[in-house]
């Protein structure tokens, strides 16, 4: 091995880490606020990088008629729990998010076909349709069982993950697809080849962690979303609104899942369930963060990526295998140097 | 004089019971006497042929078995004056899956033949099934093992791709003829790779070419850059590329990428539109061995399969749209085409639904001879059960992001 391959390999590791990171940030987001192992995070990246695809192909595409019955069915499942909150202006509300806004979308995707609006709105459109799925996903699969155990709960996202990867292939067909590149320039140093679009998945990594930590630090939605990540209960107490803390990570979670997915798109060909491997990495990179750190978790993911990209160099048969059983010693590492405290249940 | 009485009433009882069940059991099987009569004239009144298919349109070789779903509509509806009925099932990819519904295929709906599985693996596990059961299988995934050696065991099953090594040594053999020396394999790690690693290092040696590097990857990798340095590495005069489907593609580009300028190949794995789509521009020049069916349009008009396989793309894309045809699903309609043609035959010693006409059903296939298919021209005997000759592959190269016929 010379240094221009060291420096290849460490290069295509770090962008497809800062993938994983991404995916990384949304679990530990997800899992702080709701104590879901969001197993179905993968998915996200799948039904953005193609839906992004269809439209590109002048096509309508289904995730978006996916959307407007997950809209219908959240409004039935919120009128049907809680019929007090969603009076008067709450059930403006409650309308506006689930009925008007998919419809719109469903509009802009029939109507306006994009070709003549260029790729930053079609990007802009899968992005949209995607993140609504959030809160629609938490209202219809998990609201009710907000309050179960984290086995039920992981149960419960496994079941989503089944049936958004069925509805994949039913969507996008088994082969996969590739978009068009946002930049087509690259940038040549020495034997590094840089291209434009690992540029941006980089700068859009580096801005989503800032944006996350300002969000958290200095917004309301923010601080309500910490405090009921460090106690659910005491939180419910003091009435902040714990139900909308869910829907706002899932929605978090969903755009972060989408976002990565029309990012890698013109990298790499994505397939119907290719969002599930990815999200695997990621999780190791939450794993090694303890599910809580999102610095750690975003070098753990970026460990990941490079780790991936050596062994797929020196013995690509192996690959998997040896990223995959980097998770017993960290675990190991983990659970005899953390303090164990028991969960409140 | 108490006890007696107690037993007396329990005797009774037990008695009442037991007429009462006798009762519902007479009820029930009077029932069931004329339901199964009721189906048995239905049978008799309409004795169709039934044909069933256990196929992977779920699981990660969904792009293998859809295709073949789609073409069921375009399947032959009768033969030899019988009706033809075609039961399909989803085995999602999955071995045990696919055992199940084979036999679920055989004891409940009495099928006379079974057209399945579309990967290796399945089909593997279904040859216990169809000799166990004497009925006959036809699969349509590609390993040579699944009819080779011919045994006992093996000798009700059928298969209609063309085996692997002839892909191979047509590859290898264009390989040597411009020239190459040494050679790279880049394919999955699985059992689909082991087999094209066994099968080129084989013809490879035959053509007297050096394989100096061999890389694995998995389909849903998001980056194969490791392997690709790897392979430029190692400099080789031409990459082989052995993956089905649309990861195919995705070595392809990166080694274009990272400035690899020799040939290329794939192999007839790829062989469908959604390729062309994902490879781009990437792909030009690429040489690719696969069914004549793919071309059929640019074959010679005395080509026996040019018309077969012509009607065929052309009734697959009036229903599924233009571009849509894939060489997979015209493997499952060149097994039905071969029962099409022994149907008839078995139909001369037997009645259908019955053992002694799937034993003829099976003579019938292996003695088909000159049968011309959408693939090639079949020629089975004893000890081959894929039938196919040199006629049954061309040499394809991807010009402007389409399929060209090398002459």
């Amino acid at each position: 091995m010379n240094t221009d391959i060291f420096l290849i390999l460490c290069q295509d590791g770090i962008v497809n880490g800062a993938v994983y990171a991404l995916l990384a940030l949304a679990l530990i987001l997800v899992f702080a606020v709701t104590r879901i192992i969001f197993l179905p995070q993968g998915e996200f990246i799948a039904f953005g990088a193609l839906t992004l695809a269809m439209i590109e192909e002048g096509k309508v595409p289904p995730t978006v008629y996916l959307l407007v019955v997950l809209g219908v069915a959240s409004a039935v499942v919120a009128l049907w729990l809680e019929p007090t909150k969603n009076r008067g202006w709450g059930l403006v509300g409650l309308l506006l998010e689930t009925i008007v806004a998919p419809f719109a979308l469903l509009c802009l995707t029939v109507w306006l076909p994009s070709r003549e609006f260029g790729l930053l709105y079609s990007v802009v459109l899968s992005v949209a349709i995607v993140t609504l799925m959030g809160p629609f996903i938490y209202r219809v699969a998990f609201q009710r069982i907000a309050d179960a155990s984290i086995l039920t709960l992981l149960i419960a996202a496994i079941g989503v993950h089944l049936a958004l990867t069925g509805l994949g292939l039913y969507f996008f067909g088994p082969e996969g697809s590739r978009t068009t590149s946002w930049v087509s320039a690259s940038l040549q140093l020495g034997a590094l080849n840089i291209s434009g679009q690992s540029t941006w998945i980089i700068g859009v990594t580096v801005v989503l962690v800032a944006a996350l930590y300002l969000f958290f630090s200095r917004t309301l939605s923010g601080k309500i979303l910490v405090a009921t990540a460090v106690n659910r209960l005491g939180a419910r107490l003091v009435g902040l609104p714990i139900d909308r803390s869910g829907r706002i990570a899932f929605a978090a979670a969903a755009f972060i899942g989408a976002l990565a997915g029309v990012l890698i798109a013109p990298q790499t060909t994505v397939y119907y369930d290719s969002g599930f491997v990815i999200g695997l990495k990621a999780f190791i990179g939450a794993i090694i963060a303890g599910m809580v750190s999102y610095p750690v978790a975003v070098v753990g993911a970026i460990m990941v990526g490079v780790i991936e990209s050596f062994s797929s160099y020196w013995s690509s048969e192996y690959k998997e295998i040896i990223v995959f059983s980097l998770m017993v010693p960290i675990l190991l590492w983990r659970s005899y140097s953390s303090k164990h405290v028991d969960e409140e249940e | 004089m108490k006890k007696n009485e107690t037993r007396y009433k329990i005797d009774r009882t037990t008695e009442e019971t037991q007429q009462v069940r006798e009762g519902s059991v007479i009820r029930l099987s009077t029932l069931l006497v004329l339901i199964l009569a009721a189906c048995s004239g239905i049978d008799a009144a309409t004795a169709e042929v039934k044909i069933g298919l256990t196929i992977s349109t779920t699981g990660p070789a969904a792009s293998l078995g859809i295709p073949v779903r789609n073409s069921i509509s375009l399947f032959p509806t009768e033969a030899g004056g019988e009706k033809i009925r075609w039961i399909v099932l989803d085995d999602a990819s999955d071995t045990a899956k696919g055992v199940s519904n084979a036999r679920k295929l055989i004891a409940e709906e009495n099928v006379d033949a079974v057209i399945g599985s579309s990967t290796t693996p399945v089909s593997l596990a279904l040859v216990e099934v169809a000799s166990e059961t004497r009925v006959p299988f036809i699969s349509v995934a590609s390993s040579p093992r699944i009819v080779l050696p011919m045994d006992e065991k093996r000798a009700w099953m059928f298969k209609t791709p063309q085996h692997d090594f002839v892909m191979a040594d047509a590859i290898a053999e264009h390989m040597a003829k411009s020239g190459a020396k040494t050679a790279a394999l880049v394919t999955f790690g699985d059992s689909y790779g082991d087999g094209w690693l066994a099968e080129m290092t084989r013809a490879l040696e035959k053509a007297g070419i050096k394989l100096v590097a061999t890389e694995r990857y998995a389909r849903t990798d998001s980056s194969v850059t490791g392997q690709v340095l790897k392979v430029i590495a190692a400099n080789p005069d031409a990459v082989m590329i052995a993956a089905s489907g649309t990861p195919a593609a995705l070595p392809q580009k990166t080694l274009r990428e990272r400035g690899y300028k020799k040939p290329i190949y794939q192999n007839h794995g790829v062989a469908n539109t959604d390729f062309l789509r994902v490879g781009g521009k990437d792909l030009e020049g690429t040489f690719v061995p696969t069914g004549p069916m793919l071309v059929a349009a640019q074959l010679p008009d005395s080509n026996p399969t040019k018309s077969i396989a012509l009607d065929y793309v052309k009734r697959y894309e009036d229903t599924w749209g233009p571009g849509s045809v894939a060489t997979f699903g015209a493997h499952a309609m060149d097994a039905a085409l071969l029962l099409e043609k022994a149907i008839p035959v078995a139909l001369k010693n037997a009645k259908p639904g019955t053992p002694e006409f799937r034993a003829a059903l099976r003579d019938a296939l292996e003695t088909l001879k000159n049968v011309p298919v959408t693939h090639g021209v079949v020629n089975m005997s004893k000890d081959d059960h894929n039938g196919f000759d040199n006629r049954a592959r061309v040499m394809v190269v991807i010009e402007n992001g389409k399929w060209k016929l090398l002459q």
